[in-house]
C-alpha cells in the first residue's frame, strides 16, 4: 500500500496504481473523455492533469503512476485552466450541434464543456464536412464528430478481438474494409461524442424528437438494468426505454460481461415492441383462433382440466416450462403442475 | 460452469469441445480471445473450423460423434507419459486404476482413425493440455446432443480430474448453458424427476419436505421427459399439455411426428409472446410478458443469479408469466399470496438451500453465484475449491459409441446442426429484429467445396435435403471449413426446418436427443 495526499487529504491505496485509479479510489473522479479502466492506459486527451508536489509541468493523471509520499493537487487554478484550453481545443474540431445531436442524455464532451463553462466559438467551429457511413445494418460513423480518440479502436481490437475499426489520415473513425465486422456495437458505447451511433435509436429517437423536443425526450428517458434474455451468459445491460419503448441498449460493466456485448444483446431487442406481439388470449373455434378476454380463457382452462383430471386422472397432464422464463416463473409452474395438476409430468427444454 | 466466466482472463488453456462460442456465447468467446492474446494456449475439437479455430495453438477437425474417443485417447496418452497430476488423483479421487486399464485400449494411432485427425495432434493436444497450470474445458452441444452425450461429459471430467484442473481458479470443466434461464429453469425444479435445488421426487424425506411447504399430498413417480411428453399425444398417455415460452415446432427432433402428436392431444394450452408455430396448434393462446415488462431472476451459466427488471408496462392484455400461474392456480383450487416475484424468491430462498441466502435486496448491484446457503454466504466462484462435493471425484470409464446413423449407400453424408451469431434458437425474438434479418434471414447447408463440385453443384444451388424422416429444400454454401463427408444446417429458419431431418433417438439417461448427427443425401432441385 502506498500512502498519498490528494487535495490535502490522506489515502492509503494499493501501490503501482495510475494516479486517476488512484484518484478513483479516493472518490474523486477526474474528467477524461480517452480513458477505460479496461484498456491499457494511454495519454491521449491530457483532460486528466493534475499538478503533482516537485513536478515543474502538470502531470497526465491516465498514465503517471503514484509513488509513496506523492501530493497531488486536482483542483487549482492551474489545473482548471490547462483543461479548458484541452477543451476549447476538442470543441472546435467538433460540430456544436448538441441540440440536433442524437443523444438521449449529455454526451461526456457535452458534460465537460458545461462544467467547466467553455464558451462556445463565436465562428463555425468545424468546417468538417465527412459524409455519414451507413453501410453496417446497425450503426451509423459520423466522422464529423470523431475525436480520433481512439476508444472504439481499441475496444474492438482489445477486448472484442476482432480489429475492424482504425483512425484514418484524414483523423477520423472508419471500417476497415479487410475485416468483417462482428457488429457487436462496443464501439458505440465507448465512444465519448457519439460519434458512432445505433441506427434504430437514431430513428426513433428522432421521431420522438419531432414530437417532443430535446429536453422532454431526455427528462423522459429512462435506463433499466436488468439481464439480457438471448443466451447463457447473462450480460448485463440497460434497456433506454422512451415513450414506453426500449429504443436502445446498453452495457454494464459489472460481471459477467464488464461492459461487453453482442450483436444480439445490443441491437436484438425489437421484438419487444414489435406490432406482432400477442396482446389478448385466443381460443380455438371452429377451427379457427378468434381474440378472447382472460376470463373466457381461465374459464375454458378450467373446465377442460376438471374433465380431463376425472376422465383420465393427474398422469394424463403434462407441461413444458421455459427456459427463457424467470426463476420465479419456473419454480410457480412447476409447483402448478405438481400441485394443481398432480403430476411430475413437467420439463423444459435443456435437451435441446 | 464449475469456474467463473471471468476466471478465462486468467486461465493458462482453454480447451473448447463441441461449442462454437464465437456465435453462441459471444462474450465468453471475447474474453477466450483476451486470453489467448495475453499467452494462454487455446486447443479446439469441432467438426467445422469455427472462429476459435482460426487462432487455436492446436484445432482437431474431429468426425461427428467421435468426442469420447478422442478424449479417452488423450487420457491414454497422458496416462501413459505420467503428465497427470499424482497429487491430486491420489489425494481427490477414487477409480484411476480401472480408468487408466480402460483407455489402454485408445492409443492416438487407432482414434484418429476413427476421429479422423493425425495421431500426432492428439498427442500434441494431450501434452499442452497436461503441460497447463490451468487449463479449462468448455463444452456446449456439440458434446451433449448425442447418443452418448452423458457418457462424453463424463469423459471431460475424467480428463479434467486426471491432471487436477478441478476446484481451483480459471480451471474447471465449463458447460456452456445456451438459454438465458436454462440453468435457473433446472434449478427450480422444472425436471421430472426433481423439486426445486434437485431434491429427488423419489426421495421419501424430500417428498414429505415439499408437501408440508405446499400443503398438499405429491406424487412419488419420477415424470416423463420431454420427449415422452411430446410424443404422449400420439401414443396417448398425454391429453393435456400446457407448453410455455418454447417452440417444440421449430426446434425438437422429426416435426412431422412432433406435429402429429401436438394435434392428437384432447387439450393444448401455449403460453408466449408471439404466435409461434406450436401456439398456432393450441387450443388456447395466452399472451405473456417479454422480459422487459416484469421482475425477477435469471441464473446464467456460471450459476450468477440475477436481477431483471421491469422496463415498461406489458403490451396490450399480455400479463407477467408468473401473473398468469397464480390466476390460473386460484381458479383451479390453489390460490397463491405472492404480490410480487420478490415473495416466490423468498419462498424459493426457504425450500432450496443453494438459494437460501438470495434475496433482491442482495443481487441489487451484482449478482450472487450458488450456492449461496445464508445471508452473510458470498456465494460460488468456484465449485469443489476445498473438497470435491461427492467426497472423492469418481473416474468413471465410458466408451466411444457410434453415432445411431452412419454414413451410407443411400444417406452419403452425415449432417450436423448448430447456430448462427446472428439468429437465435427458433428465432421467435431475433426474427423480429430487421437488421439481424439482414444478416441472416434464409437456411442453408454448409458443404465442403470439393464435395460441392464432385456433386455436380455450385455455390448458391438450390437443393433437396433428405433424411430417414424427412426433406426440405435449402442453399448450398460452398466452405472449406467442413470436412468432405461431413455437412451442417443451422437450426434457425423456418424456410427450411433442420427439425424435419435430424434423428429422435436420444441418450439413455439424460433423453437429449441425437441433434448433432442424421444421415442424409444430397440432390440438386
Amino acid at each position: 500500500m502506498a500512502k498519498i495526499i490528494i487535495d490535502e487529504q490522506s489515502y492509503e491505496v494499493k501501490d503501482n496504481l495510475t494516479i486517476y485509479e488512484a484518484c478513483r479510489q479516493a472518490g474523486i473522479i477526474l474528467p477524461a473523455l480517452m480513458y477505460d479502466d479496461r484498456l491499457e492506459p494511454v495519454a491521449s486527451c491530457d483532460l486528466s492533469v493534475v499538478e503533482v508536489e516537485g513536478e515543474k509541468k502538470l502531470v497526465n493523471a491516465c498514465t503517471q503512476r503514484i509513488s509513496d509520499g506523492m501530493k497531488i493537487q486536482t483542483q487549482t487554478a492551474r489545473v482548471r485552466e490547462a483543461r479548458k484550453k484541452v477543451l476549447t481545443d476538442l470543441l472546435a474540431k467538433h460540430p456544436l450541434d448538441c441540440e440536433q445531436c442524437s443523444t438521449a442524455v449529455q454526451c461526456k464532451l457535452q458534460a465537460y464543456v458545461q462544467e467547466y463553462e467553455i464558451p462556445h466559438p463565436t465562428q463555425k467551429s468545424s468546417n468538417k464536412n465527412y459524409e455519414l457511413d451507413e453501410s453496417n445494418p446497425f450503426y451509423i460513423i459520423n466522422p464529423n464528430k470523431c475525436l480520433a480518440c481512439e476508444l472504439c479502436v481499441r475496444v474492438c481490437s482489445e477486448l472484442q478481438g476482432v480489429g475492424a475499426l482504425e483512425i484514418n489520415d484524414k483523423g477520423y473513425v472508419q471500417r476497415k474494409l479487410t475485416v468483417e465486422c462482428e457488429s457487436c456495437g462496443n464501439c458505440i458505447d465507448i465512444c465519448p461524442v457519439r460519434a458512432i451511433i445505433p441506427k434504430r435509436f437514431a430513428e426513433e429517437y428522432a421521431q420522438e424528437l419531432a414530437v417532443m423536443g430535446k429536453e422532454q425526450a431526455s427528462e423522459q428517458t429512462r435506463h433499466v438494468k436488468t439481464t439480457c434474455s438471448y443466451c447463457g451468459v447473462g450480460c448485463q445491460l440497460e434497456l433506454v426505454v422512451l415513450n414506453e419503448k426500449v429504443i436502445d441498449v446498453k452495457p454494464v460493466k459489472v460481471p459477467p460481461n464488464n461492459g461487453l456485448l453482442c450483436v444480439k444483446g445490443k441491437f436484438g431487442h425489437k421484438f419487444i415492441n414489435h406490432p406482432t406481439r400477442l396482446k389478448t388470449p385466443l381460443i380455438r373455434k371452429n377451427g379457427k383462433l378468434v381474440e378472447a378476454d382472460w376470463d373466457e380463457a381461465y374459464d375454458l382452462i378450467t373446465k377442460k382440466v376438471k374433465e380431463i383430471k376425472s376422465k383420465y386422472g393427474s398422469d394424463a397432464f403434462a407441461g413444458l416450462s421455459s427456459a427463457r422464463y424467470t426463476n420465479e416463473e419456473n419454480y410457480l409452474f412447476q409447483k402448478l403442475v405438481r400441485t394443481v395438476f398432480g403430476t411430475n409430468n413437467v420439463d423444459h427444454c435443456a435437451r435441446l | 460452469m464449475t469456474n467463473s466466466i471471468s476466471d478465462i482472463r486468467e486461465t493458462d488453456l482453454m480447451f473448447v469441445i463441441g461449442s462454437n462460442t464465437t456465435e453462441n456465447h459471444p462474450v465468453i468467446a471475447n474474453f477466450m480471445r483476451q486470453a489467448k492474446k495475453r499467452g494462454a494456449k487455446l486447443i479446439v475439437a469441432d467438426p467445422r473450423e469455427i472462429d476459435l479455430a482460426k487462432i487455436a495453438d492446436i484445432y482437431l477437425q474431429i468426425k461427428p460423434g467421435s468426442n469420447i474417443a478422442l478424449i479417452n485417447a488423450m487420457m491414454h496418452e497422458i496416462i501413459k507419459n505420467k503428465w497427470y497430476d499424482q497429487e491430486f488423483v491420489a489425494a481427490q479421487t477414487e477409480g484411476f486404476a480401472e480408468l487408466a486399464a480402460h483407455i489402454q485400449d485408445f492409443t492416438p494411432e487407432k482414434v484418429a482413425e476413427v476421429c479422423a485427425v493425425s495421431a500426432e495432434d492428439i498427442k500434441k493436444a494431450a501434452q499442452m493440455y497436461a503441460a497447463a497450470e490451468k487449463a479449462g474445458i468448455f463444452y456446449a452441444m456439440g458434446i451433449t446432443q448425442h447418443l452418448s452425450g452423458v457418457h462424453a461429459t463424463m469423459a471431460l471430467s475424467n480428463l479434467a480430474m486426471l491432471c487436477g484442473n478441478l476446484g481451483k481458479e480459471a480451471a474447471g470443466i465449463n458447460p456452456l448453458r445456451g438459454q438465458n434461464n436454462v440453468q435457473g429453469a433446472s434449478d427450480m425444479g422444472c425436471l421430472p424427476g426433481d423439486y426445486p435445488g434437485y431434491q429427488k421426487v423419489y426421495h421419501p424425506e424430500a417428498r414429505k419436505k415439499f408437501e408440508q411447504a405446499w400443503g398438499v399430498s405429491l406424487p412419488a413417480k419420477t415424470g416423463l421427459t420431454l420427449s415422452e411428453i411430446i410424443h404422449g399425444g400420439a401414443d396417448g398417455t398425454i391429453k393435456f399439455l400446457y407448453i410455455t415460452g418454447e417452440n417444440p415446432m421449430m426446434t425438437d427432433p422429426d416435426l412431422k411426428k412432433v406435429r402429429h402428436s401436438l394435434t392428437s392431444l384432447e387439450f393444448l394450452v401455449v403460453q408466449d409472446i408471439f404466435l409461434t408455430e406450436t401456439a398456432a396448434l393450441a387450443d388456447v393462446v395466452l399472451p405473456a410478458s417479454s422480459f422487459a415488462e416484469k421482475d425477477g431472476t435469471f441464473t446464467n451459466t456460471e450459476r450468477r443469479v440475477q436481477r431483471v427488471r421491469k422496463a415498461i408496462e406489458p403490451i396490450g392484455d399480455s400479463k407477467p408469466d408468473w401473473v398468469i400461474f397464480s390466476e390460473l392456480m386460484a381458479r383451479l383450487g390453489r390460490p397463491q399470496s405472492y404480490r410480487s416475484p420478490a415473495d416466490i424468491m423468498a419462498e424459493i430462498a426457504g425450500l432450496v438451500p443453494e438459494y437460501a441466502g438470495i434475496t433482491y435486496e442482495r443481487l441489487d448491484e451484482v449478482g450472487i453465484q450458488w450456492p449461496c446457503y445464508s445471508a452473510d454466504h458470498p456465494g460460488t466462484p468456484i465449485l469443489h475449491q476445498d473438497k470435491i462435493e461427492r467426497g472423492k471425484g469418481l473416474f468413471v470409464t465410458v466408451d466411444n459409441i457410434s453415432s445411431a446413423e452412419l454414413a451410407n449407400y443411400d444417406y452419403p453424408f452425415i449432417m450436423t446442426t448448430g447456430r448462427n451469431l446472428y439468429q437465435y434458437h427458433a428465432m421467435s425474438m431475433s426474427g423480429k429484429v430487421d437488421e439481424l434479418n439482414k444478416k441472416a434471414s434464409e437456411s442453408y447447408i454448409e458443404i465442403n467445396t470439393a464435395t460441392v463440385e464432385r456433386l455436380g453443384l455450385k455455390d448458391g444451388d438450390q437443393v433437396k435435403v433428405t433424411s430417414r424422416r424427412g426433406s426440405l429444400i435449402t442453399t448450398v454454401k460452398a466452405t472449406d471449413r467442413i470436412a468432405e463427408e461431413v455437412m451442417f444446417m443451422p437450426m434457425h429458419f423456418a424456410d427450411a426446418k433442420v427439425n424435419y431431418l435430424t434423428n429422435t433417438v436420444t441418450d439413455k439417461m439424460a433423453k437429449i436427443p441425437e441433434l448433432k448427427v442424421a444421415a442424409v443425401r444430397v440432390e440438386k432441385v
